[in-house]
């Protein structure tokens, strides 16, 4: 057995975690957040809208299964770093090829082990999202709290236009009788969105998250899926000046960012919750059915639900935790949004109806909570 | 939407007696759902034949039925509630085990429903049945989509051979409608296959069975889920079994939350469990859905729901912190989920799915000891009679953590006091080194226990590790601990236990890390990284001791310089929200550096307010269960109630005293010594005493280490209770009394105790020191017994830990008495008061264990100057011992004779049963004594009169597991089997009798044959018995000795021919075609392999009642008397104490 490399973990509130370097050897920086699932850390890891973030998993054992060729949500992996109190001797699955280390090494993740991440996650729940420094190159204490207290806010950051998609492709489709083309919005967006359009027979063509109302109408979309991604959305007015010019003229469904975008588009605030939303339990009140879902989440920013009245917009899904929004619907336009990820991966599948009802607000032409009622 | 305000008042049905499959578990959902019923507005009547529990505390329901559980009763309580003019409205039928559920369907069944205008709430009849039977279950889940083993149903021999035909084998049999799956297993022969059919017909309350594709060696996975009346689905915990299909998960190692699954296939099984649940219909509450997973291709079947709370719910309740119980019962009135409180973060809904960040371990515990003859191969058939839970942050630490709860004297897996790898190792090192000292060393802890150390030594033969491996039994663990130190490889075990590789490396984690500790010591320059390693590895500090050959307190100062030490929360929620409910565990974190200082992220405080901390008593064991939690919780509410903190320690998942409100500080820990110190030194600063006495043989055996460490020790001292134990110094007492015990002598030696033997007398009652529910206690009629007995107690011992062997006179036909008493030593200087809380006399006579006897509260046969004989040595022995708090003694009456036969200054088995008896909750008197008030006083405040004549009679039955361990034979002796009682009232002894049997499942038949059969001694005695018998029209079959003696009185009687004699006719026979209705057969030679122990075990496979002693035949002879002299009729515990 190598003895194993020392890593430390330095957040801006003055506290240092030292333990195990696994993964790529490196220093990394970035919002220092924690996800509650405990399951679907492969996910978690491809999941583009943690760019810029280091992932602390509340649950202490991680790697349990390893690392499979399926279970991935974007070509590769975005956040910054990742922490975990234990890694397994051995993983176990069926459909694992390499361990979860290996996977991380490969990618050039660092990610730390041996440290309580439940310590971390109290901090945060305190103090709010904290920036931090992961290195086992500098091990000196005093200089990591410094270069974690010199990192720039969240707040401000255009992240989702770094993983914009940069060219259009179009998704794979292998279900007949496929009548809607829906453009998906791609500003890290996940790959089982995609997958859940297509498997409801829909072809999805998915475009930068960029590009302009008149590159997207080109396509002559049935509908327009707005993903999620990273970051501030506020920051990316190149997105938002699209989408105010195509409400009102095709279908539109948002996704976590992309519901904040489209919140921003119609003017709503927006504001950046305390420690975020990240895990796989929080439960969401269907205002119009009144049924709850567990829901998958992941957003640091949310919108303002006091400032949808304005927008011509109602709130149509709220956050039973803290009572946030998480949902809301044009009383006009065929538009709606959600701040959770009704794709799941990881989580739960309570609101995958959400496609289906995207897809009737297309057939049906009709607003969200109308449709709702009605079916 | 808020609850239906057409219930009013709810019949609550709980589980009964305690048996195998139905432990304590159903007594903490049945007392969670009578608090949020009441919390609500809602009359709770409840129906409970099991008065050791706290639901049936005259407190925690509006009405309390002790009465047996079977429909008739519950027509009977369904008549007097209407006839007071307070009608039941609704049965809630879902939080009292399979019981509960059946005695409910019962009902629908017969029409009560509708005679009484009463309703189910929670499940419907046509969801327990589409749940429960097996063709039901199995045509909706497959109608739902989903997968099941390929199986057929059979309801005879020929149905089964057709469906194996088809299928083949390995296959398995699944009774439907039983317990803890009795008469079920796994067929890998012909012979087993007919045998199991056989069995699986006669087990099941419909005669179908279930013959199924095998899925053995399939990963295992349970899902915990609630659903509301609106159709919202939440899971609450998922499960993963360490040993995999095959093994009952009962009496699985089973983890949560499940940890091989990646998010897909976890995904994949909660969308599956949801759709079962709502295909099966179940409208509200807990259901709980089992899988089986290949663990090569994935594919997954369902394999069974219990639409109801279970010992799962239970175990998924402690380990997740969310109350199960509690919310079904509030979704059963109509509440739905988001209109409930978490109330673990008070902020958030119980509508979530909880999230954990620790590992959570439960390990079974059984009792094969007390069965010798039993086939201890683990199948689908539950054989465990306890559980223990341990929460960690690693598996490994949980794993370690459960291995020191199980109360087997095991400091973890491997370095510790019962390792013969570890023995082996240092004899081969003390052998290089000539260091003579090292020979034989051991660290003096618990007491060695020798039936549980084989006489194997290190290497242990690969062909019993082989076998060990590929059949399930108890200890597996430690046998794939010495295939790792054989070199064995992960795919190898593998292979052999189907164990996932996953654990197994976990497993041999830990095994290969004590290479490292054993490398290690003091002056090892990494010392402190192997110290915190070894500690989230959950090592114990006895285990490093071991390792390191030092001395506790060198580890704990260690432990002080390195730290890490901490308790986190259980808080439903990762630490997402705060958590408000103090319920903790402990673990090692590596510190952290803030602004230069070291810290460890300690969430325990220290309380505002005094502590006092109570010690439970670990998992559930025979001659250990619910009684001692039962006390412990009234101890508790004491303390609450006179303005203390409550600090509970514990390990039993089951239990009430682990419940996330009983206490105000819960701590869910092993209770062994170092475990218990750290938490006393969390909570000293603040600590006014810790209490031993409620928690049986578990911390009574702490007391004397707690108090050296210089903890106050609260009631009767440590130096007092082992003054009892003390065979010398308690002789010296009873003699200044001027008591008198039967004679006895110590013996170490073979022929020191058959010299001690002829002195006293035979027969003699011989036994080890320092045992629990008369572990390994035998009566030896003759030397050759003895010398039997004491080869087989010191061979199988070694030469360090010599086992004392007391010998006592056996006394032959004398009437027992069980004495629980009060005393408050020391509270008034100079006076002691000391109150009787019950007298009660045994049924069975002495030598039979108390634990197994029947016992009648207040005396049925004694004379009142005997019985205030009793007393006044009572009140000497508790002025003599000093006692502060609850004191039992036990009497032998021979003629008028009065002997002492044991004194145990604290809580008893018998305590919850006269507590319930006399309306006194001595328990809590006993807390309240030891937190200084006066005794006289405290009576005063309840209105107890010594004295007062009582209306009514209580008798207390026990209940056997002797249906688990087919062949086994039933008959009584001094070691204690029992796992439960029941509790029958009623105006009189013979009806309380009466009750007392029903409840036990054993009624008494009122016409019939009734076989007679009893030994020499008691063919005497058996006459006016069969004489009434006979008066009362029943006819008798008797053997040949007993019938030449009833023809000889001239009374009819059919002989009935020996099984040898007669393999066509005979007792078996006669109980197979359902001819007998009653047993009375006293024991001349007991085994197995005997015609008598054949015909025994035969009676209990076809349940007819068994009367194995003369006393108990008189008694049941006055009941039948009774039976047919009048109606039954029930009353509320409320009524008999007004």
């Amino acid at each position: 057995m190598d003895s194993p490399v020392i890593c430390k973990l330095a957040l801006e509130d003055g506290s240092v975690f030292s333990g195990q370097l696994f993964g790529a050897p490196g220093t990394s920086c970035g919002e220092v957040v924690f996800n509650t699932a405990m399951t679907g850390y492969q996910e978690v890891l491809t999941d583009p809208s943690y760019l810029g973030q280091i992932v602390t998993m509340t649950y202490p054992l991680m790697g349990n299964y390893g690392i499979n060729p399926e279970d991935i949500e974007s070509s590769k992996l975005h956040l910054a770093g990742f922490i975990v109190r234990e890694l397994p001797p051995q993983h176990s699955n069926f459909r694992a090829t390499q361990p979860l280390e290996r996977y991380l090494a490969n990618h050039g993740i660092t990610a730390l082990q041996g440290v309580d991440t439940r310590a971390i996650t109290r901090r945060l729940r305190v103090h709010g999202a904290l920036r931090g420094v992961l290195s086992s190159e500098i091990l000196d204490d005093a200089i990591l709290l410094q270069k974690a207290r010199e990192l720039p806010l969240m707040s401000g950051l255009n992240l989702a236009s770094r993983v914009a998609g940069q060219a259009q492709r179009d998704w794979p489709t292998h279900l007949s009788g496929s009548h809607y083309r829906i453009v998906a919005l791609d500003c890290g967006i996940k790959y089982n969105i995609l997958r859940q359009l297509n498997e409801l027979g829909c072809s999805v063509i998915a475009m930068s998250g960029l590009s302009s109302a008149e590159e997207i109408l080109h396509t002559e979309p049935d509908g327009i899926l707005i993903g999620n991604g990273p970051g501030d959305p506020t920051a990316v007015d190149q997105s938002i000046a699209a989408i105010q010019q195509l409400i009102g003229r095709v279908p539109i469904f948002g996704i976590c960012l992309g519901h904040q975008l489209l919140g921003c588009a119609l003017g709503a605030k927006i504001y950046k919750l305390k420690f975020g939303h990240h895990g796989a339990n929080h439960p969401v009140k269907n205002l119009v059915t009144g049924r709850v879902e567990i829901t998958s989440q992941n957003h640091g920013f949310a919108v303002d639900a006091d400032s949808l009245a304005d927008c011509g917009a109602v709130a149509t899904h709220i956050n039973l935790n803290d009572q946030s929004l998480e949902g809301f619907a044009h009383r006009k336009h065929l538009l709606f949004g959600v701040q959770y990820h009704p794709e799941a991966a990881p989580g739960p599948h309570d609101a995958s109806y959400l496609f289906k009802q995207f897809l009737n607000m297309i057939a049906y032409r009709q607003p969200y909570c109308q449709l709702t009622l009605d079916s | 939407m808020p609850r239906h305000p057409e219930i009013k008042r709810v019949l609550i049905i709980g589980s009964g007696p305690i048996v195998i499959g139905q432990g304590c578990e159903f007594d903490y959902s049945g007392t969670q759902a009578c608090k949020a019923l009441r919390e609500e507005g809602i009359s709770v009547v409840l129906l409970n034949s099991n008065p050791a529990t706290i639901m049936t505390d005259p407190q925690t329901a509006d009405r309390t039925y002790i009465e047996p559980i079977t429909p008739r009763f519950l027509e009977l309580v369904l008549a007097r509630e209407k006839q007071r003019g307070t009608p039941i409205d609704s049965i809630l039928p879902t939080l009292g085990g399979q019981t509960a559920l059946n005695c409910a369907m019962a009902a629908v069944e017969q029409g009560l429903l509708e005679k009484y205008g009463v309703r189910l709430i929670g499940a419907d009849y046509t969801t327990i049945h589409r749940a429960e039977d097996r063709t039901a279950f199995k045509e909706t889940v497959l109608a739902a989509g989903l997968e099941v083993p390929r199986s057929g149903v059979a309801h005879s021999i020929a149905d089964a051979e057709a469906i194996i035909r088809d299928i083949g084998l390995p296959c398995v049999i699944r009774p439907a409608f039983t317990l803890g799956g009795s008469g079920g297993g796994h067929a890998r022969t012909r012979e087993e296959f007919d045998y199991l059919v056989r069995s699986g017909l006669d087990a099941s309350r419909n005669h179908e069975i279930l013959v199924e594709e095998s899925v053995y060696g399939w990963k295992e996975f349970e899902l915990e889920l609630m659903r509301d009346r609106r159709d919202n689905v939440v899971v609450i915990c998922a499960i993963e079994n360490l040993d995999p299909m095959g093994v009952h998960t009962g009496d699985s190692i089973t983890v949560a939350p499940a940890q091989t699954l990646t998010d897909r296939e976890y995904q994949q099984m909660r969308d599956a469990a949801i759709t079962v649940m709502r295909a099966i219909g179940v409208e509200t509450g807990g259901s709980n859905v089992q899988f089986a997973v290949h663990p090569k291709t994935g594919r997954l079947v369902a394999i069974e729901m219990n639409p109801r709370v279970s010992r799962s719910s239970a175990l998924a309740s402690k380990a997740t912190g969310f109350p199960i119980a509690k919310i079904a019962a509030k979704l059963a009135i109509g509440y739905t989920l988001d209109e409930i409180t978490n109330d673990i973060t008070r902020e958030t809904p119980a509508c979530f799915e909880p999230t954990i960040d620790y590992c959570v371990v439960k390990m079974p515990r059984w009792t094969f000891e007390k069965f010798p003859e039993s086939d201890q191969t683990l199948t689908t058939q539950m054989k465990s009679v306890g559980e223990a839970m341990a929460i960690g942050r690693s598996f490994a630490e949980a794993f370690q953590k459960c291995i020191r709860s199980m109360e087997i004297k095991r400091n973890g897996l491997g370095l510790d006091q019962q390792d013969r790898w570890l023995d082996d190792h240092e004899q081969q090192q003390a052998a290089r080194t000539a260091d003579p000292g090292l020979r034989g060393w051991r660290h003096g802890e618990a007491p060695h226990d020798w039936k549980e150390s084989a006489a194997d030594h290190w290497p242990i033969d690969e062909a019993i590790i082989h076998d060990k491996l590929s059949n399930p039994s108890q200890g597996r663990p430690y046998y794939i601990r010495y295939a790792f130190k054989l070199g064995w490889s992960i795919d190898r075990v593998n292979e052999l236990t189907q164990i996932d590789r996953w654990f197994l490396a976990q497993i041999k984690r830990i095994v290969d890390f004590e290479d490292r500790l054993l490398r290690s010591g003091m002056d090892d320059p990494e010392l402190e990284s192997v110290y915190h390693e070894a500690l989230k590895l959950g090592y114990s500090f006895a285990q490093l001791a071991r390792a390191w050959r030092c001395s506790r307190s060198q580890i704990h100062a260690l432990a002080e310089k390195f730290q890490g030490h901490c308790y986190k929360a259980v808080d439903t929620c990762a630490a997402e929200f705060e958590a408000y409910t103090p319920y903790f565990y402990s673990t090692h974190e590596t510190p952290y550096l803030l602004n230069g200082t070291r810290q460890v992220d300690n969430e325990a405080f220290v309380p505002d307010k005094p502590a006092v901390m109570i010690i439970g008593g670990g998992p559930n064991r025979i001659g250990q269960g619910i009684e001692f939690d039962y006390c412990c919780v009234h101890a508790v509410q004491a303390v609450r109630a006179a303005g203390l903190t409550a600090v509970m320690i514990n390990s039993n998942p089951e239990t009430v005293s682990t419940d996330y409100d009983t206490s105000d500080m819960l701590f869910f820990e092993p209770l062994v010594l170092e475990d218990v110190l750290n938490v006393c030194r969390q909570v000293r600063p603040n600590l006014r005493g810790v209490v031993v006495q409620f928690g049986g043989q578990t911390p009574l055996n702490l007391a004397r280490s707690l108090a050296e460490a210089g903890l106050p020790i609260l009631g009767t001292t440590p130096a007092a209770i082992h003054l009892a134990e003390d065979r010398a110094s308690f002789q010296k007492i009873m003699d200044q009394l001027g008591l008198v015990q039967p004679p006895s002598a110590i013996a170490h030696t073979v022929e020191e105790a058959v010299q001690a033997a002829s002195r006293i007398g035979y027969p003699v009652l011989v036994r080890p020191s320092y045992v629990l529910g008369g572990r390994a206690m035998e009566i030896c009629n003759q030397e050759a017994d003895l010398r039997r007995y004491m080869h087989t107690a010191l061979g199988a011992s070694d030469l360090d830990a010599q086992p004392t062997i007391l010998i006592d006179q056996f006394l032959q036909d004398a009437i027992e008495v069980d004495v629980d008493a009060v005393a408050d030593y020391g509270v008034v200087p100079g006076h002691l008061h000391c109150a009787i809380c019950g007298v009660m006399e045994h049924i069975e006579e002495a030598g039979i264990h108390s634990g197994d006897s029947a016992c009648a509260l207040p005396p049925y046969t004694l004379s009142p100057a005997i019985i205030d004989e009793i007393k006044r040595q009572t009140r000497l022995l508790a002025e003599a011992l000093q006692v502060c708090g609850l004191m039992n003694v036990q009497f032998a009456i021979k003629g008028r004779r009065v002997y002492v036969l044991e004194v145990n200054p604290r809580a008893s088995r018998t305590v919850p049963f006269v507590s319930k008896a006399t309306g006194v909750p001595w328990a809590k008197v006993a807390m309240e004594i030891m937190l200084g008030e006066p005794l006289a006083k405290i009576l005063a405040r309840y209105d107890y009169e010594p004295d007062r004549p009582t209306s009514h009679v209580s008798v207390k039955e026990v209940v056997f597991p002797f249906e688990k361990f087919p062949g086994v034979d039933v008959v009584l002796g001094p070691e204690m089997r029992s796992t439960g009682e029941v509790m029958g009232i009623d105006r009189n002894f013979a009806l309380a009798f009466a009750k007392a049997q029903i409840a036990a499942h054993q009624p008494l038949p009122t016409s019939g044959t009734v076989y007679l059969s009893v030994n020499d001694g008691d063919k005497a005695f058996i006459l006016p018995i069969a004489r009434q018998l006979s008066d009362l029209g029943f006819q008798l079959v008797a053997t040949h000795g007993t019938h030449h003696r009833l023809c000889a009185a001239g009374l009819t009687c059919d002989l009935v021919a020996r099984i040898s004699d007669n393999p066509d006719n005979n007792a078996v026979t006669l109980l197979q075609n359902h001819k007998l209705q009653l047993l009375i057969n006293t024991a001349t030679v007991t085994g197995r392999f005997t015609d008598e122990g054949r015909i025994r075990s035969a009676a209990v496979r076809y349940r007819v009642p068994l009367i194995t002693t003369m006393t108990e035949a008189q008694a049941a002879v006055q009941a039948i008397t009774a039976l047919h002299k009048g109606q039954l009729v029930v009353r509320a515990l409320q009524d008999y104490l007004e």
